[in-house]
């Protein structure tokens, strides 16, 4: 009996092994040529999603430059719509800072424009105010200063939305589409990276609220689970040169 | 002992159910693929395609899953795009030049512009460019949890593109710059050794 249990069991076993190691083999073979470096062409182009001519992908989040978690990001000055350069040292008595990449036309950005404004009225006060960036290049009208300025009026921002100019601050974070949170804490130190909650389209349907949670182990001094998500997005408009 | 038996079987009847849920959808697929492919060359005499388009199947990632993946060894496109992403309906055409110049491909788009927007945005778009490729709508909001099933470096910005058969696969979190650019890609990812 107990031969024939034991075979019985290393059966299944092996049959479980055998499939996941088939699937795992043509991963391994499939991943692979995004190794060799004959694939991979020129110079990296900051991070920008669409650019380069490269045969296997070149701006995965895994090749990205930006920050990872635990990173220290840097500062940055930059201008409001309301003509003033902002920066993070700036802003007085914040223990952290909710930097999110976003813009006026992304569908996806519009859908959290409610969503950001009322991030800021709560966490604002308590020390985590929303910092947003426009990351688009100005090319397009529609993402230019006049149309951000416009856009916040509209909606009524009640957090600075930045321009950044030159593009030289998204590919320092590692921003590849928007919204893009980055949450920090008080030294910079990069804690939560992702989207900011499960449901992009429906708010009320929402489950999970990402950012939020992450500042609420902040405080508490626990741990931030996730610390990274993902999220369909609009890609960042790079400058056509 | 026993207790190891029951775990045993478990485990074993477990990878049984889930090749066997597999498969089906897998056979589904082949079948749905040999049904869009005779509607595609009937539509290439005529300009009818775009009356294809007064409904679209709408997905939730589970029963996208499987169409990501084929046994044969037809060339495979799999492009994730929506209406609203400027990128991507600037490299469409070069997707669609490809699949009608190579009849044998199987091209996929999998939009992600949202359901209650077909009517009165994806379908108008796809019949006024004249789109005749496969398009499936994906609905499932928390794409966190199933980016990294697409493939685990993928960001979730699009465009992204899947060029697969039964045994190369390549992923493409970029937007193909013109066709020789496409032709390059599916050249390296199928025909390398």
């Amino acid at each position: 009996m107990n031969k024939r249990v034991l075979k019985t069991a290393l059966i299944s076993m092996s049959a479980c092994i055998l499939f996941f190691s088939q699937n795992s083999h043509a991963q391994t073979k499939e991943t692979n040529p995004a190794n060799q470096p004959e694939n991979r062409p020129g110079p990296p182009n900051g991070g920008r999603p669409g650019g380069g001519g490269s045969p296997e992908q070149s701006e995965s989040l895994a090749q990205m430059k930006g920050f990872k978690l635990g990173d220290k990001a840097t500062d940055f000055s930059l201008k409001n719509i309301d003509g003033k350069l902002i920066s993070l040292a700036g802003l007085k008595n914040a223990k952290g800072y909710i930097v999110v990449f976003t813009c006026n036309e992304c569908p996806f950005a519009k859908l959290y424009e409610d969503r950001l404004i009322a991030l800021n009225n709560e966490y604002a006060p308590k020390g985590y105010p929303v910092i947003a960036i426009n990351p688009n290049s100005p090319e397009n009208a529609a993402e230019g200063y006049e149309a951000m300025q416009k856009r916040a009026k509209e909606k009524g921002f009640t957090f600075p939305y930045l321009v950044d100019e030159g593009q030289k601050i998204y590919p320092k974070y590692g921003a590849l589409r928007t919204p893009h949170v980055f949450l920090l804490d008080k030294q910079l130190a990069v804690k939560y990276i992702g989207t900011i909650d499960d449901n992009a389209r429906s708010a009320t349907d929402v489950k999970v609220k990402y950012v939020e949670n992450a500042i609420q182990s902040l405080e508490n001094g626990a741990e931030i689970s996730p610390a990274f998500t993902k999220a369909i997005g609009c890609p960042i408009k790079a400058n056509s040169k | 002992m026993s207790s190891l038996l029951v775990l045993a079987t478990s485990v074993f009847f477990l990878n049984a159910v889930s090749i066997n849920s597999v498969m089906p959808e897998e056979n589904k697929f082949e079948q749905a693929e040999s049904v869009s492919q005779s509607s595609q060359i009937s539509s290439k005499n005529k300009t009818a395609a775009s009356s294809s388009f007064d409904t679209i199947p709408v997905y939730d990632f589970k029963n996208l899953e499987p169409l990501l993946y084929t046994k044969s060894k037809k060339t495979h496109i799999v492009n994730f795009w929506a209406v609203w992403c400027t990128p991507c309906v600037k490299e469409l055409p070069y997707l669609e030049a490809y699949a009608k110049n190579n009849p044998d491909t199987e091209l996929l788009l999998v939009s992600l512009d949202f359901p209650e927007d077909m009517n009165s945005k994806l379908i108008p778009f796809l019949k006024s460019k004249e789109i005749t490729s496969k398009v499936v709508v994906l609905d499932d909001p928390d794409a966190n949890s199933w980016i990294d099933k697409v493939y685990p470096n993928w960001s979730g910005a699009i465009p992204f593109t899947i060029i697969f058969n039964n045994s190369n696969r390549s992923f493409h979190e970029k937007t193909f710059e013109s066709l020789e650019d496409l032709l390059q890609t599916i050249d390296k990812t199928i025909n390398k050794n």
